[in-house]
């Protein structure tokens, strides 16, 4: 019986002891605190923004932090595609912009109406003048459906059309035109607009989706499936692009190449493309709308972008490294209104968002900033319900895994699917936090 | 993974159950083990009767936690498409068998009273 008694004391102690150890292993942040006054100014309370705003509060000690930004839900956009493929209710996407923001930051809920960089004001469109030492423009990007003839978003899930971009109800209509192609079947054209877009992976993985979902319900063989793409590739990245070539032949799904959407006759149920042999009238039953995409007015009237790069979209001009805006030293560029040539996605945010948290850091402190960006992206491509590729690259090209030997980028795996489906929204939200 | 460290991993967790519900399972998953070592080191042998019940229960574990994860992301078998997917799922399957067998063990040794025959 002492024996015992001792035992479990020793037991308890042991236990305890275990305990302590954990908590004081327990990560933090050890890095010493800024002391500045700096002003700081974030338009664009998105992913960028917010995720930017946490980390900077935990850095820097007395600075002025404030998010321009007039939209009330915060998007987890890249589930979008679930909504739209009937995975995931619109709900799924949807959050509060003040859920993720630290107390000490001010939020101006308005947009942003004019921007003056060489008297480093934000003017809101209220009116009122804000101040800055240091601006990061994360305003996101303007989808320009006024740029297709004959669309308007009131057509979205009937009559066969759809357009997931568009937002949670949007892409929840969607699903429920594409629900009904899968039923009826007939032509389905998937489309992709011309200019650089969000993840150009989410059109190909609708595609993949509602061509697997008809499989799985066993009506496939009454579908006739169109991917449309805006020039001779399927994807950005060669060695991507021809992997998706051959899933398509292998799902039997057609690719249409350099057809980019110009207007649809909703009533006809007609759409025509631009093709470098004049244009081209196709017929469908289901067409899946997305179009041109540019950077927000107030970027474009500012003088930020760039003069002589995508001239009909705005992006603003910064270095592809710095991501810092190459004519004005004290403002950022971050997340899908940056004029870099890759990188309109989640991922990118997430490997821009330190960048240009160091730049800022070093700006205050007078050193060289040290991080760069090499225009990592990530694109968990969907190609069926269960499984998908999970496609990583930079700015050159390269694929860069980040298991390499382990989750091979090319191969369709259920391990990748099950990453896009429990850990992606939770490394999303871990990201906003600050704290990935 | 940029920056994938224990915290990034902790968060992602959190997350992932809400921070609630992750720590109460990984204080739940911490008290049965630390029950299992207590009964173990109280009972100075393992009792191979009670384990045998515990080892039965193992593919009722196995099948559970296959069954859960499947249901919970969509997915079927017929999704397992390369090497590292198999090890997944194995290791699934072997972490559903292992946790069962631990709590029937464990909860056989804590409600069963100690027979006095037994060796």
């Amino acid at each position: 019986m002492t024996k015992l008694t001792a035992t479990r004391r020793q037991f308890f102690g042991l236990a305890a002891g275990g305990a302590a150890a954990a908590a004081l292993a327990a990560p933090g942040d050890v890095r010493a605190q800024v002391a500045t006054k700096a002003r700081i100014v974030i338009i664009g309370a998105g992913a960028g923004g917010t995720a930017l705003a946490n980390r900077l509060v935990t850095r820097l000690d007395g600075a002025e932090i404030t998010l321009i930004d007039p939209r009330v839900e915060h998007l987890y956009q890249p589930g979008l595609s679930l909504v739209a493929a009937g995975l995931k209710p619109a709900n799924y996407v949807v959050t509060k912009t003040t859920d993720w923001l630290p107390d000490t930051v001010t939020l101006i809920a308005e947009a942003a109406a004019e921007i003056d960089p060489d008297a480093k004001t934000v003017t809101t469109a209220s009116g009122q003048s804000v101040a800055y030492d240091f601006l990061v423009v994360a305003p996101g990007l303007v989808l320009d459906h006024d740029a297709i003839e004959g669309f308007s978003l009131d057509m979205v899930g009937q009559n066969g059309i759809g357009a997931l971009y568009a937002g949670p109800q949007y892409a929840a209509a969607t699903w429920k035109a594409a629900q009904a192609y899968t039923e009826t079947g007939g032509v389905g054209l998937f489309t992709r607009p011309a200019t650089e877009m969000k993840c150009a992976g989410a059109p190909l993985k609708h595609t993949f989706l509602i061509e697997d979902i008809a499989r799985t319900v066993g009506t496939r063989g009454k579908l006739d499936v169109h991917y449309m793409a805006n020039n001779n590739s399927l994807f950005g990245v060669p060695i991507v692009s021809e992997k998706v070539r051959m899933l398509f032949g292998d799902r039997g799904i057609t690719p249409a190449y350099s057809h980019v959407l110009r207007g649809i006759d909703a009533g006809a149920r007609t759409a025509t493309f631009d093709t470098p042999d004049g244009s081209v009238t196709r017929d469908y039953d289901y067409i899946h709308v997305i179009p041109p995409q540019r950077a927000p007015e107030v970027i474009r009237q500012s003088g930020l972008s760039w003069a002589d790069k995508w001239t009909d979209q705005g992006w603003v001009e910064c270095d592809m490294a710095s991501l810092r805006h190459l004519r004005y030293d004290t403002i950022w560029a971050l997340g899908d209104v940056a004029g870099v040539p890759k990188g309109k996605t989640a991922a990118s945010v997430k490997w821009q968002v330190p960048v240009v948290e160091d730049g800022i850091l070093a700006a205050i402190e007078g050193r060289e900033a040290t991080e760069t960006y090499d225009g990592y992206t990530s694109c968990p491509m969907i190609t069926r319900v269960g499984r998908a590729m999970l496609v990583e690259f930079d700015y050159h090209n390269n694929l860069v895994p980040s298991f390499p030997g382990i989750i091979a980028p090319l191969e369709e795996l259920w391990i990748s699917w099950l990453m896009k489906e429990v850990a992606l929204k939770a490394t999303y939200n871990a990201m906003l936090r600050g704290r990935a | 993974m940029k920056d994938l460290t224990f915290g990034t991993i902790l968060a992602v967790f959190e997350e992932i159950f809400g921070i609630g519900l992750f720590w109460a399972m990984v204080v739940v998953a911490a008290l049965v083990t630390m029950a299992y070592l207590y009964v173990l080191i109280r009972d100075h042998s393992i009792s191979w009767r009670k384990f045998l019940l515990a080892q039965l229960s193992m593919p009722i574990g196995a099948i559970a936690a296959v069954w859960f994860v499947l249901v919970m992301t969509s997915s079927k078998l017929t999704d397992l498409g390369g090497p590292v997917d198999v090890i997944v799922f194995l290791g699934i399957a072997a972490a559903g068998a292992v946790g069962i067998a631990i709590l029937v063990y464990t909860a056989q040794s804590l409600v069963m009273r100690q027979p006095k025959s037994e060796p």
